[in-house]
């Protein structure tokens, strides 16, 4: 399409509907897939923003790259309302306990997005008193390199994150996978 | 940035702490500010006596060092392991004074200086958490930046700096 003044106009994409069954007037498909659509387009993040990635975040976040296109228009600086714990920064070991403790207080479904070189790492501060990657103390499900990321890089990681939120079972957290995972970091989940 | 040499006042310092007769080690200029060694002793009279005597009202900073070779800068001579650092200020004169102590290994609890600047305190729980200097007389000494059951005082030179659990600098990822 364009209009008079040639600027080229696109109609706005919406969020595609999952695999299901339609016909004249319905669409079918299963309460899980369904779930998973509202939770990757609503995800609620945290930001655990440290050092100069939470800088690029606060970009990615404003009108320029606009995040909330992905139904995160609202950030969460609750642990107990949010799905999505984005650590960006340098986190020193004696912040270790802290960011613990925010990722157990977060309720489940939560997922966890380390940003930049130095929470996947330790980046360029390979000393004692920082630590070697967050993946030390809480799991993480997608990692974003770079030093600090571009916007874009954010933008695709959080795209990964909502298709993991997407096919996502609804029984996650009773998989035995699941518990392997938390009892690798010692952490004890309440039924 | 520098503050113009005041050879007046370091000529009042020199004069003043003269009386302290062999507990001064050495009064000697280092760049732009004078440097007074002190022997371990006498390090609290001293620093009183700059506070009380010779104006120097505030503590700009303290810290340790550690010369595990026994040489330190352009010192041609031995000097001792361990050691600490005050810098005062004469903010109304714009002067200021280095104070340097220096003890060995097993020889490592000074007088604190928090009675004389209260500012001291943080300065020295810092010099205890990197160095394992204690403070005779700390009001709250513990560790201030590491974690509280850090094992080590990382500023000391055996000390690595690098982490060595980490796993991405290995030389097998490196093809060496």
């Amino acid at each position: 399409m364009s209009d008079q003044s040639g600027i080229q106009r696109t109609k706005p994409a919406f969020v595609a509907p999952p695999a299901g069954h339609s016909g004249s007037g319905f669409f079918a498909t299963t309460a899980e897939k369904a779930i998973g659509l509202a939770r990757a387009n609503s995800l609620w993040p945290l930001p655990f923003a440290t050092s100069c990635c939470g800088i690029e975040f606060m970009s990615t976040m404003s009108a320029h790259y606009d995040l909330s296109r992905f139904g995160m228009e609202r950030l969460s600086f609750s642990p107990r309302q949010s799905d999505l714990l984005m650590v960006m920064g340098t986190i020193a070991k004696k912040m270790a306990p802290v960011l613990r403790e925010v990722y157990l207080q977060m309720a489940e479904p939560k997922w966890v997005l380390s940003m930049g070189a130095c929470a996947c790492t330790g980046g360029i501060f390979d000393t004692y008193s920082v630590l070697q990657g967050i993946d030390r103390v809480i799991p993480v499900d997608v990692y974003i390199p770079g030093c600090p990321p571009r916007p874009e890089q954010v933008i695709d990681g959080i795209l990964k994150i909502q298709e993991l939120a997407k096919e996502e079972g609804l029984r996650r957290r009773y998989s035995q996978e699941y518990k392997d995972l938390l009892a690798q970091y010692a952490i004890d989940q309440r039924p | 940035m520098s503050f113009a040499v005041k050879e007046d006042r370091d000529q009042a310092v020199r004069t003043r702490l003269a009386a302290f007769g062999e507990a001064i080690t050495a009064i000697e200029r280092e760049g732009d500010i004078l440097c007074v060694h002190v022997r371990k002793a006498e390090l609290h009279d001293v620093l009183r006596t700059l506070r009380d005597e010779l104006g120097f009202h505030f503590l700009t900073t303290c810290c340790g060092m550690h010369f595990p070779r026994g040489t330190a800068g352009n010192h041609q001579h031995r000097v001792d392991e361990f050691g600490l650092v005050y810098h005062v200020h004469d903010m109304r004169a714009g002067h200021r004074l280095r104070v340097k102590c220096r003890t060995t290994a097993n020889d490592l609890e000074f007088a604190t200086a928090t009675d004389l600047w209260p500012a001291a305190n943080w300065m020295e729980r810092e010099t205890w958490d990197f160095f394992g200097i204690t403070f005779k007389g700390h009001p709250d000494l513990r560790r201030i930046l590491n974690m509280e059951d850090f094992p080590a005082f990382p500023l000391r030179k055996e000390y690595p700096l690098e982490d060595p659990t980490r796993q991405d600098k290995k030389n097998e990822f490196f093809g060496r």
